[in-house]
């Protein structure tokens, strides 16, 4: 076991861990401990954009873009937050131009911009032109300018480096972030690192489901190892389903191929948005695009044999503009498909794609320990936290901006709070929750394979805990995740060595998963109303009654070493913006 | 409207051209196998999969290492070629496992699956990615402007100086290129083609100052000039950059000292 001290130690490298880097290691002692090379995270996946008022085609202001993030997180957003990052979301561009990214141009050599789902003029009036963008690569073009910059500033990066746990120690009765420990997947070694900061940045957790546009490292990593430690998880029941994933796949079709001018289409040829949506039509919020498809495929206007998908269809926009706008994603079709979007339209059906809960944080990018204390030395920022900026639903280009307008709050906050506290003592053998893991996984024998129970997992968060939810669906899930759990404690791995064990994390990773799960589904049985992606059909209207509030999730451990999950919420935070039926 | 092509086999009832009834074939992956804690040599071991032949070669290493094999080793995160962790050599080529689908490989005869050439094996497909990485921080990959005060609002560039390295932005670091240079397998010390790449996506952006300081770093004994143009990058790049044309930019820009 190897000790390492710093000021600030950052958990993942993907957009937000890297912004806050870059602000970090001006002004502290920084390493950043990454699962995955920092250029491989999955900020660079994102295509459609990053939303800011710039105001450069059309005109716009942030106190519209606060108003539609509102509207679509529906109402569950704290528009303090969500008037921060619309805010400072146009500082936020502007840096990243400033850093390099070669941000499409209009015809004045300004930053130019699209339209985006949700994304509206004068409080819903019409779609606005507020994403800025890079062809279809805006992600790629983020995480590669941030990762340079990371390089330009001598970023310290401990790459391919796994955090599994998150250290506490009380302080005066008050739990202290000490440090974290992390397993050296070249090596097997195990790793305490002490920090006065720590900033989770470890993204999200979408591959508890089949079908979904995550990466396969998207497994909870960061959530998993402060829940463990006895912190709250916020709204964990709103996941976000992009309406356009390729059909079985789940690799994501940006919203800018609306934006661009797409239409979804059922197998009647037919336009339905316009009569779910008669204003935004197919640029409506997610949670509503998504519901509209799977409403049209159950009731048998679905496309194909099997009648599982809907159409997007680009057939009408001229290949000139599909090349220069939609490179990436037209040469995924082709690939996977074998489609040619120039004249055949795109089978797709919703993917799994975001996790609107999460770390729960302040506007600091503060962990939270309850509903308004502070744990004194920890940060999140990114998917793995839950502000809230996105509520129950999270509008499209929204995300590449919270990672650069909380990762570079969380990156300030936690530099500037080391800068004035000494460490705090490491807890005795800090290291022995990651040892007594990794040793009985790598020497059990039991007969559980790690794939069999993640395939069973992910289909019955596939089948049950989805776009549509009920009462009875989510009973069969959290039955099944208590089943798997069970099955898991005798999961043997075939890979017993030391160096690059994969079969090994992917066990770690399994039990991240079907922990977080567990707390998504518990969190989705216990509000009985729909709100943005929280679907009930047995409480289809929202209820702003009983359900204007925020779950928190926390772990409980009997006596008996049994464990369950404790529900509390937490107040939504309300400025200017009253609740109203939502349309679009 | 159009059908797609897909709809087009399934309502016929006919499969696609060369592949039975039943959409699974059978495959044979022929893997170079290669783990210091077991034995100092490589060895190839093959796998007979059962597998529909429009999945990708990745979806073939999981079926491997998730129900027959759990030590075979491999990097993957994105698995749709954005993410760049999965460049391997399969049937002799450098390709993206997760871009690479089987029936475009001819699954008639074993696929060859092997680590990317030039860099140290460590395990299996997984080998040593820090020279590549150092390789590209030397070319000082980020942009370098000469002004002492910041614009308050965004710098202004015309689409047609947007567009003028446009290609080279497209890179995602993968290495399929840099380990498919005959020169680089000879010599680590050569930059390869993945930092000139990256020194061209600077050089040419018309926001940059440092443009001289990027061709005076691969105007070394180990920079552009040692390209024999052999074109093996460009057919190796899952992104589709034609990584020749961009070294040949930088050459010509050396020589001309116009960019």
């Amino acid at each position: 076991m190897k000790i390492h001290k710093y000021d600030t130690v950052i958990v993942g490298a993907g957009g937000a861990g890297m912004r806050a880097a870059i602000e970090s290691t001006k002004r502290s002692r920084t390493a950043v401990l990454t699962k995955l090379y920092p250029t491989r995270s999955h900020t660079g996946a994102a295509q459609g954009g990053m939303a800011a008022a710039l105001a450069n085609v059309e005109e716009d202001n942030w106190e519209w873009h606060t108003f539609d993030t509102i509207k679509g997180g529906d109402y569950l957003v704290d528009q303090d937050a969500a008037e921060i990052l619309a805010k400072e979301a146009i500082d936020a561009v502007l840096d990243l131009e400033k850093m390099g990214l070669p941000f499409n141009r209009t015809p004045d050599g300004t930053i130019d911009q699209r339209r985006f789902g949700g994304h509206s003029r004068n409080h819903g009036e019409a779609p606005v032109r507020r994403s800025c963008y890079a062809a279809d690569r805006t992600g790629h073009m983020i995480l590669q300018t941030l990762y340079q910059n990371c390089v330009k500033e001598g970023v310290e990066f401990f790459n391919e480096f796994y955090v599994l746990d998150q250290l506490i120690t009380e302080v005066d009765g008050v739990k202290t972030s000490a440090g974290v420990v992390a397993y050296e997947l070249a090596t097997g070694e195990i790793h305490v690192f002490q920090a006065k900061a720590v900033i989770y940045a470890s993204g999200g957790t979408g591959k508890f489901f089949k079908v979904t546009s995550n990466a396969h490292t998207l497994t909870g990593d960061g959530q998993a190892a402060v829940y463990r430690r006895g912190l709250p998880l916020e709204d964990m029941e709103f996941f976000q389903f992009h309406p356009t994933g390729i059909w079985r796949m789940g690799i994501l079709l940006t919203e800018g191929a609306r934006g661009e001018g797409g239409i979804l289409r059922n197998k009647d040829g037919e336009r339905f948005m316009e009569k779910y949506a008669p204003v935004m039509k197919d640029l409506a919020s997610r949670d509503v695009v998504s519901r509209s498809i799977y409403t049209e495929i159950r009731e048998g206007r679905g496309c194909g044999p099997e009648g599982d998908h809907v159409y997007l269809d680009l057939t009408h926009l001229p290949p000139e503009q599909l090349d220069a706008k939609l490179p990436d994603i037209t040469e995924f079709a082709r690939t996977y498909l074998g489609i040619e979007p120039y004249t055949d339209p795109i089978p797709i059906q919703p993917t799994a794609h975001y996790a609107m809960g999460g770390i729960p944080t302040n506007v600091q990018g503060e962990v939270l320990a309850d509903n308004t204390t502070v744990v004194p030395g920890l940060y999140a920022a990114g998917e793995v936290a839950c502000v809230s900026v996105h509520g129950a639903n999270r509008l499209g280009t929204n995300s590449l901006l919270d990672i650069n307008v909380f990762g570079r709050r969380a990156g300030i906050a936690a530099a500037q709070y080391s800068a004035t506290v000494d460490h705090v003592e490491l807890p005795e053998d800090p290291a022995s929750l990651v040892v007594s893991q990794i040793e009985r996984l790598r020497s059990s024998t039991g007969g559980e394979r790690v794939a069999d129970i993640r395939r069973e997992l992910q289909e019955t968060m596939d089948a049950n805990v989805m776009v549509f939810r009920t009462e009875q669906t989510i009973k069969t899930a959290v039955e099944k995740i208590a089943e798997l759990r069970e099955r898991y404690l005798n999961v043997s791995v075939q890979d017993k060595g030391k160096r690059f064990n994969t079969d090994l994390l992917e066990a770690v990773e399994l039990g991240n998963l079907l922990d977080l799960a567990e707390v998504m589904a518990v969190s989705a049985l216990a509000r009985k109303e729909s709100r943005g992606g929280h679907y009930r059909e047995d409480y289809p209207n929202r209820d702003d009654v009983n359900f204007m509030r925020h779950t928190m999730a926390y772990r409980e451990v009997g006596d008996d070493g049994t464990e369950s999950i404790r529900l509390d919420y937490k107040p939504v935070v309300q400025t200017r913006y009253q609740p109203m039926e939502r349309k679009y | 409207m159009a059908t797609p092509t897909l709809d087009k086999a399934d309502a016929a009832g006919t499969p696609e051209p060369g592949f039975a009834d039943s959409p699974y074939i059978t495959a044979t992956f022929r893997i170079r196998r290669f783990n210091p804690e077991v034995s100092a040599e490589a060895v190839w071991e093959d796998f007979q999969l059962e597998i529909d032949p429009k999945e990708r070669v990745l979806d073939a290493l999981h079926k491997i290492k998730w129900d027959h094999d759990g030590t075979l080793t491999f990097r993957r995160s994105c698995a749709h070629g954005i993410c760049g962790s999965d460049a391997m050599r399969i049937n002799g080529k450098n390709r993206l496992a997760c871009k690479t689908l089987i029936k475009d490989i001819n699954p008639a005869k074993p696929i060859t699956v092997e680590p990317i050439k030039g860099l140290t094996v460590l395990k299996d497909l997984v080998v040593d990615m820090e020279p590549f990485f150092q390789a590209y921080r030397d070319v000082m990959p980020f942009l370098i402007t000469k002004e002492t005060n910041e614009p308050t609002r965004e710098r202004l560039q015309t689409a047609e100086d947007r567009e003028r390295f446009d290609d080279t932005t497209k890179c995602i670091l993968c290495a399929a290129c840099t380990s498919s240079c005959p020169v680089f397998w000879n010599d680590g010390q050569y930059f390869g083609p993945a930092a000139i790449v990256n020194a061209h996506r600077f050089i040419f952006d018309s926001r940059d100052d440092a443009g001289e300081q990027r061709l005076e770093i691969l105007n070394d004994k180990d920079g552009v000039w040692r390209c024999r143009t052999t074109f093996n990058c460009t057919d190796a790049c899952p992104r589709g950059i034609e990584v020749t044309k961009a070294i040949q930019e930088v050459k010509r820009a050396l020589i001309t000292r116009r960019f």
